[in-house]
């Protein structure tokens, strides 16, 4: 994108309190025109709490939520600029296809013909051509999510606004709509907003995420930045899976730094130096991809690692377990100490997985740009 | 599934036994010597000899008793409708209310069960009679409104007391007052069982409130309206203690009738075949009703 991009949502301050319980806290949020944003968390984060403020279904306690810079806290959820996919999909039952995707329009007193024409054009942006005459319980679950689809898109809202889409689809269909949702919000050039509590939904279709716990905004980042730059343990943690220590930071200048942690039997090296640590207790974040396995034996050196001093980033290790997912494997490494750390490797060859066995001594080794530090 | 009880068929009749036994001694078998009474006459005081004649319901269809059937299904039609149209947002209420408040307002709802319909209606002879606690209330704002209007030279005259008992209006309002649970109950369940995000799928598409009330929730508490209406419709029919303790002499139902053939005319051939007469009608609805949906349904397919 090289226009400077619009905003189109903008949560000022917003906090939404359940009795005693605050279920947002403070959130400020912009979202532009044109994204696929996703709002990611566990669950009873709030995410969905955002997401049914900005439909109108709950007001907030406090702050503001604007669309196109025009305050909606107080407009009813039909006189909002948005619409909903529901996570039950809340096909009205009673209804055909046709007749549910119609139902906005005929609210809105679209003549018949016209209101024909682009229930037609719907149903076909989401592939359900010719079932229009059908009622929602001859229909399989992902056809029915396509109705509620047809039937918010049909709208053309400023904001689609999608609640835990897929989590009622089965494992392979999940995966085929992930990219068709894409697509069609690619298609369609509506902005979307997903929530969802699966991480590799977000990463795989939005184009930002905003991750959430407790309330509270962790980060806001690219999927990308999400997964390699976190900003905290919660997210390092919640984003993928990582081996995590703490330790002390010994060396902090800027192009290097040194930490110590006692879960390990060396000393952490990186290539850059850590801004804003004020205090000396940080946290390093490994993802279990970047850490290499080598071969530990009688005579076999420590592996040559150019970009750390020697004795850094190397733990001497035993593989305890392995876990074999075809395109890759999972070994579980107890290294000097006991601690265990979990190491990732491709099988590129369909000899790879033979490489490494059970109980056999490893060295366990990584970059010097490899680890994440995190403050909190 | 649905076939595991033709395998056990031994366990199926040692459970269904006994109910249908029960069913034809005290339900079928008395139903059946009734309906044999509608076709004889008194042969003396004591004795009935059913000789297979009509005579009876050639009596009961005579204008005087036609008249009073026609009255009954009035004032349960009408009670019906009042029923619906007030348990209606009593069910939406109960619906939406919180959890807690919920259980408070069902005990509510199903509170007057534990007293017992006499006095219940007894009670509500005291609410409405001419010194009633409504009379009063009235009389108490009249006297208000008749001094303040002292004060303006004006006078208002002073207050004759409605009369709410023993007429028509007061076997209705009985009515309602006795069948509003057996509407509100099947109404809530329906709602309740009702997804919400339906509700909010409507509101989302741009849809008013009422708009929503209008093609989501009724259509989808169609069962529920329905079986609250049969339920409300059926026993107000056939009412007998309401329009006997608070109608006049010309709001008598066909119960009331009945009991008299019963009764004071010891004639059970007659109050046989006008108890039957009701039967006969609900057939007829219900083989109506029958074809015209199988009629709806060709059509459908």
């Amino acid at each position: 994108m090289t226009t400077p991009a619009k905003t189109i949502i903008q949560f000022e301050n917003v906090t939404k309190r359940f009795g005693k319980m605050i279920a947002v806290d403070d959130v400020r949020l912009s979202i532009n025109e044109g994204e696929f944003f996703a709002l990611l968390g566990p669950s009873g984060c709030g995410k969905t709490t955002l997401l049914r403020m900005l439909a109108g279904f709950e007001t907030p306690s406090a702050g503001r939520i604007l669309i196109d810079g025009e305050d909606i806290s107080r407009i009813p959820p039909n006189r909002r600029p948005v619409n909903m996919v529901f996570q039950s999909y809340a096909v009205f039952p009673h209804m055909t296809v046709a007749d549910n995707v119609a139902y906005g329009l005929t609210i809105e007193k679209v003549a018949a013909p016209e209101r024909a024409r682009r229930v037609e054009e719907a149903l076909a942006l989401v592939k359900l051509d010719g079932l229009g005459g059908r009622k929602p319980d001859q229909l399989s679950g992902g056809q029915r999510q396509r109705v509620a689809l047809a039937r918010a898109l049909i709208k053309r809202p400023r904001v689609l606004l999608l609640d835990e889409p897929l989590s009622a689809l089965d494992a392979k269909l999940r995966e085929q709509m992930r990219s068709e949702l894409a697509q069609l919000q690619d298609k369609v050039g509506i902005t979307f907003l997903i929530v969802t509590h699966d991480q590799d939904e977000a990463l795989a279709m939005a184009s930002r995420c905003a991750v959430m716990n407790r309330g509270l905004l962790q980060q806001v980042a690219t999927p990308g930045d999400l997964y390699e730059f976190p900003n905290s343990r919660f997210v390092a943690d919640f984003i993928g899976s990582v081996n995590m220590f703490e330790g002390r930071l010994l060396v902090d200048e800027h192009d290097r730094a040194v930490i110590e942690t006692s879960e390990l039997p060396t000393k952490v090296y990186l290539d850059h130096g850590v801004t804003g640590a004020h205090a000396s207790t940080v946290w390093v974040a490994l993802r279990p991809e970047k850490i290499e396995l080598h071969k530990r034996g009688q005579g076999t050196p420590p592996p040559d690692l150019e970009d750390a001093p020697a004795n850094h980033n190397l733990a001497a290790g035993v593989i305890r377990q392995i876990t074999y997912l075809g395109s890759e494997s999972v070994y579980d490494v107890e290294v000097t100490g006991g601690r265990t750390l979990r190491a990732l490797r491709s099988n590129l060859t369909r000899r790879d997985q033979e490489d490494f066995v059970c109980d056999e001594p490893v060295w366990l080794a990584w970059h010097a740009c490899s680890p994440a530090v995190l403050l909190s | 599934m649905d076939e595991a009880w033709t395998r056990a068929k031994g366990v199926f009749a040692a459970l269904a036994g006994p109910p249908v036994v029960w069913l034809a001694v005290f339900f079928l078998i008395p139903l059946g010597v009734i309906w044999g009474y509608s076709f004889g006459e008194n042969a003396s005081l004591t004795h009935i000899a059913v000789n297979g004649t009509f005579a009876n319901y050639a009596h009961a269809i005579r204008p005087l008793y036609l008249g009073i059937i026609v009255k009954s299904l009035c004032f349960a039609g009408l009670t019906t409708v009042l029923c619906l149209l007030i348990g209606f947002p009593v069910a939406i209420a109960i619906t939406f209310a919180s959890q807690k408040t919920k259980a408070w307002l069902l005990l509510l709802i199903m509170l007057p069960f534990w007293t017992n319909l006499l006095i219940r209606t007894y009670a509500l002879m005291a609410v409405l009679r001419t010194e009633g606690y409504v009379n009063q209330a009235l009389g108490f704002l009249w006297n208000g409104a008749g001094r303040i209007a002292a004060v303006f030279g004006q006078s208002i005259g002073t207050f004759t007391p409605l009369e709410l008992l023993h007429n028509n209006f007061a076997v209705v309002f009985g009515l309602v007052y006795v069948q509003l649970p057996f509407m509100v109950l099947p109404l809530y369940a329906a709602l309740d069982r009702l997804d919400r995000s339906l509700l909010e799928a409507s509101l989302d598409l741009g849809a008013s409130q009422l708009t929503t009330f209008r093609r989501v929730v009724i259509p989808l508490a169609l069962p529920g309206i329905i079986s609250g209406v049969l339920v409300t419709l059926i026993p107000s029919i056939g009412a007998y203690l309401t329009p006997d303790l608070l109608g006049g002499p010309s709001s008598m139902m066909i119960a009331n009738v009945i009991e008299r053939q019963f009764k004071t005319a010891n004639d059970w051939p007659f109050g046989a075949a006008l108890s039957f007469m009701l039967m006969y009608m609900t057939f007829i609805a219900i083989a109506v009703q029958a074809v015209v949906s199988r009629g709806r349904q060709a059509r459908a397919t």
